[in-house]
């Protein structure tokens, strides 16, 4: 894999500057300008401030907004996400980082029985405007407990919104439009993607709103709906396809909920196959979900089972061969679609 | 029917001790509503009812500014109605009616009110305490003054976040006071079964001012709550009451035969010796404060405002079921 991906697909505001920036640098923008625009906006997490997380994704904001509204909390995942939500109900903005996203496992009393459900069990008395920002991916051999993707859990649970950003421009629109949501919404973002991926962001302000898909390549012959880095294995998979003469789509839901149905069905309408991929688990996961969306909404224009590549259903092991094993590529994709184009 | 929501009897004035007797009768009696709703079968579901601990949610909450906050728990019924909360809209959100403090989607377990401060009952034990230490964060952020009640059972010593919630709290001095109310079970479990250790040690240990409080003497929990919460308000950090009650009846409505988790000798003792409700009518009756006549009075007008209540929540339509998927998202 190259060191640095450029994304293909970016639709920037005519008119405006265009600047190249890393997946973080696009993340880091979208925080400083809602902190600009909005003082009840505040960063909390394990290592946010003078460390800027161990990815350096908010380096510099404690700089420009100071210790009282970038802070840095003890390693207690549980007590200030819940924190959170109470900041949140009284008047707060919190944008709370969950360094892995395997540590969602510790928060899920509070996003799901508490930050979910405050607005409809109070009958829409209280709000919950916060943002939860957690990692995913695997293939920085950091074993089990800090390569899942988990963002199916909190996609299964009425009352939270899920972003999962694929270029500097998905997440820098879509965190601004998470921070100005009323509700509770987490963003999960590739660590890989980090520093890998770099790609045009305007320097006019945008705001992506949750819940619309973006098709990243248009093409004909099969749908290819990927998720998060699984976009650039889908891209990637759509370059070989075409050396074979197969025309590839690929859609970007962007949101795992909502999900912007209209758009997945409309493309599988057209090309008549389809393959999910997304890094989360294969098995009871966002595959399983829009695979499900897709064959119900294109059934009578589909040729075929739409198909789907998830993780390996196992731990994600530490040695680099048996962890590469668990991740959907740019080889599995290109051959399901091969075989179901027959060609 | 009655929708008054602070009906006040002429000599019972805001911050009196017969005020507080008032908020005390009114949880009494909403309770034992409930309880005959229930054993009538025209409640749906269960309730946990506050019968035996009146004196410790109003002596608290007669402490607060309305603009305060809580949160309360899953036995929640007192701390709502002394923040003041409507008897007739929770009667209705008991009974799953539209006009309900949430529209019949939360339930007796879920009461919340803005308009009081009331960031809403949990039915998660300790599901409260981060609540209420980021509302009270936010608060400090805000440059508001208002201080956080964390109601919560002895039953939430057992869990984690509670202890999270005190270190931070602790760490950036916000104005919150941690009420644990012991009534001496975890459900159906004696807390010494469940806790090591002295409990006060606990929040001692993050360096929380923290306090043992006689929890069915109303005024000295109200002294001890307003030391606590004025020392908050002024920035001087978080506290931790603890205050020592009896739930009178059983874990819930339907918890009746209790023969095996406690004696009715024991459950005599403090109905008899023990009742805050009857130890300060006497008070207020030895300091000439109120005579039997007046007690009387507010007996029946409290009892008055309950049956309306009640009526009020009974005759209210139920939802619409196709309301249902409304309130999901803001």
């Amino acid at each position: 894999m190259p060191e640095t991906v450029v994304t293909a697909h970016s639709p920037a505001p005519a008119g405006t500057g265009v600047r190249e920036l890393t997946f973080a640098e696009a993340i880091r923008e979208a925080l400083a300008e809602e902190m600009r625009r909005d003082p009840r906006v505040v960063l909390l997490g394990e290592d946010v401030a003078e460390a800027g997380t161990p990815f350096k994704v908010v380096k510099g904001l404690l700089e420009e907004f100071g210790k009282d509204r970038v802070v840095d909390t003890p390693i207690s995942e549980s007590g200030f996400t819940g924190l959170a939500v109470g900041a949140a109900m009284a008047g707060l903005r919190p944008v709370v980082d969950i360094m892995f996203g395997d540590f969602m496992a510790l928060v899920m009393d509070q996003v799901v029985n508490q930050a979910a459900k405050i607005h409809y069990m109070s009958g829409g008395l209280w709000k919950v405007p916060m943002v939860i920002r957690a990692t995913m991916g695997a293939t920085r051999r950091s074993a089990a407990q800090h390569s899942q993707s988990l963002h199916a859990w909190p996609s299964h649970v009425p009352g939270l919104k899920v972003a999962i950003p694929s270029t500097p421009y998905d997440a820098k629109g879509l965190i601004k439009a998470a921070i100005r949501d009323d509700n509770p919404v987490v963003v999960f973002e590739d660590k890989i993607s980090y520093a890998k991926v770099k790609g045009p962001v305007p320097v006019e302000e945008y705001v992506i709103p949750l819940g619309v898909a973006d098709i990243k390549r248009e093409g004909r012959d099969i749908s290819l709906v990927a998720t998060s880095s699984m976009v650039q294995v889908a891209l990637g998979a759509a370059t070989m396809l075409e050396e074979v003469g197969i025309d590839a789509e690929v859609v970007d839901p962007r949101t795992t909920w909502p999900l912007d149905e209209k758009t997945l069905i409309d493309s599988v309408r057209k090309t008549s196959r389809c393959i999910v991929v997304d890094e989360g688990y294969y098995r009871y996961g966002v595959t399983g979900e829009i695979a499900s969306v897709i064959a119900e909404g294109a059934f009578y224009d589909l040729d075929g089972p739409v198909r789907r590549i998830g993780a390996r259903h196992v731990p994600v092991p530490f040695s680099p061969p048996l962890e590469d094993a668990t991740v959907p590529t740019e080889r599995d994709v290109f051959e399901m679609a091969r075989q179901m184009c027959n060609k | 029917m009655t929708t008054a929501t602070t009906p006040v009897t002429a000599g019972v004035e805001t911050g009196t001790p017969l005020r507080t007797y008032r908020q005390m009768l009114a949880i009494r009696l909403f309770e034992e509503r409930v309880n005959d709703l229930y054993t009538r079968a025209l409640m749906p579901g269960l309730a946990h009812l506050y019968i035996g601990e009146e004196a410790v949610a109003v002596g608290i909450c007669e402490a607060l500014r309305k603009d305060d906050y809580i949160t309360s728990t899953h036995r929640g019924h007192g701390h709502c109605l002394a923040k003041g909360a409507a008897p007739h809209l929770m009667f209705a959100e008991l009974l799953g009616k539209e006009a309900g403090y949430c529209k019949g989607k939360g339930g007796s377990m879920h009461i919340a009110d803005p308009a009081t401060g009331n960031l809403g009952a949990n039915a998660i034990v300790g599901g409260g305490a981060a609540l209420a230490t980021g509302a009270a964060w936010a608060s400090k952020m805000l440059g508001q003054d208002r201080v956080a009640v964390c109601f919560f059972g002895e039953g939430a010593l057992g869990q984690g976040v509670l202890y999270e919630s005190m270190n931070l709290a602790q760490l950036w001095k916000l104005p919150v006071v941690y009420a644990c109310e012991n009534n001496m079970y975890n459900e159906y479990t004696h807390y010494s079964e469940t806790t090591a250790g002295d409990v006060l040690a606990r929040p001692a240990a993050f360096g929380l001012a923290a306090e043992g409080v006689d929890g069915q003497d109303v005024r000295a929990v109200h002294a001890a709550a307003s030391r606590m919460v004025e020392r908050a308000r002024r920035g001087e950090g978080p506290g931790f009451l603890l205050l020592n009650t009896y739930r009178f009846r059983g874990h819930h409505v339907g918890d009746i035969a209790r023969d095996y988790y406690r004696s009715k000798h024991e459950e005599q003792r403090w109905m008899t010796e023990r009742d805050p409700v009857a130890l300060h009518a006497a008070w207020l009756m030895s300091e000439g404060l109120a005579d039997q006549a007046m007690l009387d009075r507010i007996q029946g007008e409290v009892a008055a405002e309950m049956d309306a209540a009640v009526e009020f929540a009974r005759n209210a339509p139920y939802p619409d079921p196709r309301r249902v998927d409304e309130d999901l998202y803001a």
